[in-house]
């Protein structure tokens, strides 16, 4: 199990935003991304997750392998949890669903409608999925947004149990999760704007 | 696959799932169709195959821009293209359970409105045979289409434009061959036109949609 990201650049609507990225992740580690709003977290982990194509480099070990968690949970308001749950594993070829209700606390809310959460019970739904994919990678963009400290701690635990299990976790995030990880802040592989100029030139 | 279908079924049946909505248009339009041509029977008789064809045919357009819109606002959509299901088979399944939701129903009630427009006896069984060959199309298609308009803000209107135009052929056999059973001719030859074009379209354009909502979602 092994991620390697070699000389990666990344783009969002043509325009390079990151450039020259590097990095490995290995099994049961994880790997923080830092970096000030607008500097390519999220355009970084899209790709990762296969959702765009880089623009330039490679991303080795990731296809059908990751287990991707975005702003938006794509929970469904009007199914319960244990449906939406049950959806995504079925999706994922899985079957069992208890252990992610248990690892974040969502036994009592099971036969609750999704619509009737608050956003940080949506949130905990959303993270849950993550445990039913059985998918050896995580790639979550700032996955405790809306999480009160309790929540932070259990989805910490749910990062550790995953990495004790060979799991490994990509994560763009703010605060401190109290994991063993490693930080990459991406702000020093910014793309120059100059490259962008250029290339809209022949254009002008 | 089949969690998907059952998901697509579950989400159209409940509340806010805007299942009937289809199936409500139809019946208006068809009941308001003497009310504007005039109540005459023999006229009414003469235009029921192409007004049913029709009405069908608007009714299944009514709920395709929320076909793929919804799970793309949510985010379902990029967990479902990172999931190990080919975006051609999600494309394709939210057809079906569309088809199932909307085009079925239609098909069903097709008859029942016959008699609102005094359709000739002879064209009820072909009516719902070609009904239930041509809205698979309809459903296919109207998905292709809420493919390339995923991620358009109210891109209903543009959806519309982009798929009538592609509605023709099925429109064209399908209520020319209501309407040779109707006169008491032989409707076997547009028949065999439209399943072909429903073959046709089933197999390529999942193909078509997946890639298209492959570039969308970048």
């Amino acid at each position: 199990m092994e991620l390697s990201v070699t000389d990666l650049a990344v783009g969002r609507g043509g325009v390079p935003v990151l450039a020259g990225l590097s990095f490995g992740l290995g099994a049961g580690r994880a790997l923080v991304l830092r970096g000030p709003n607008g500097s390519g977290k999220t355009t970084l982990l899209r790709t990762v997750a296969g959702l765009q194509p880089p623009m330039a480099g490679m991303v080795r070990g990731a296809e059908d392998r990751v287990a991707y968690a975005a702003h938006a949970d794509g929970l469904k308001a009007a199914l319960s949890v244990a449906e939406n749950l049950r959806f995504w594993a079925a999706v994922f070829g899985q079957r069992d669903i208890g252990p992610a209700l248990r690892a974040f606390d969502l036994e009592d809310l099971a036969e609750r409608r999704a619509g009737q959460l608050s956003a940080g019970q949506k949130r905990r739904l959303g993270l849950a999925r993550l445990v039913v994919t059985g998918r050896p990678l995580w790639v979550l963009d700032e996955p405790t947004v809306s999480l009160d400290t309790a929540s932070v701690a259990l989805f910490a635990d749910a990062v550790r149990r995953h990495m004790a299990a060979g799991g490994a976790a990509l994560i763009a995030t703010h605060i401190d999760l109290g994991l063993e990880a490693g930080v990459l802040d991406v702000t020093p592989y910014r793309a120059r704007a100059l490259e962008v100029a250029a290339a809209d030139e022949a254009f002008l | 696959m089949r969690a998907l279908f059952y998901r697509d079924l579950a989400l159209a049946l409940r509340a806010g799932g805007g299942f009937g909505l289809g199936l409500a248009f139809f019946l208006i339009v068809v009941v308001l169709v003497p009310f504007s041509v005039g109540p005459t029977s023999e006229l009414l008789s003469r235009i029921a195959p192409g007004v049913l064809w029709l009405g069908a045919l608007l009714a299944c357009l009514l709920s395709l821009d929320r076909l793929l819109a919804v799970d793309f606002e949510d985010g379902a959509l990029d967990l479902l293209a990172t999931s190990p299901l080919p975006l051609e088979g999600v494309v394709a399944v939210k057809a079906a359970a569309h088809w199932v939701t909307t085009g079925l129903p239609l098909v069903l009630a097709a008859p029942v409105l016959g008699v609102l427009l005094n359709l000739a006896p002879g064209g009820y069984g072909v009516l719902v045979i070609s009904l239930a060959l041509g809205t698979p199309a309809l459903s296919m298609i109207g998905a292709f289409g809420a493919a390339l308009t995923v991620g358009i803000k109210r891109g209903g209107l543009l959806m519309s434009l982009l798929v009538l135009p592609l509605y023709v052929p099925t429109l064209i056999f399908g209520a020319e061959a209501a309407r040779r059973a109707a006169q008491g001719l032989d409707p076997a030859t547009p028949l065999l036109f439209l399943a072909g074009i429903t073959g046709g379209v089933l197999a390529l354009m999942p193909f078509a949609a997946g890639a298209v909502l492959r570039v969308n979602l970048r």
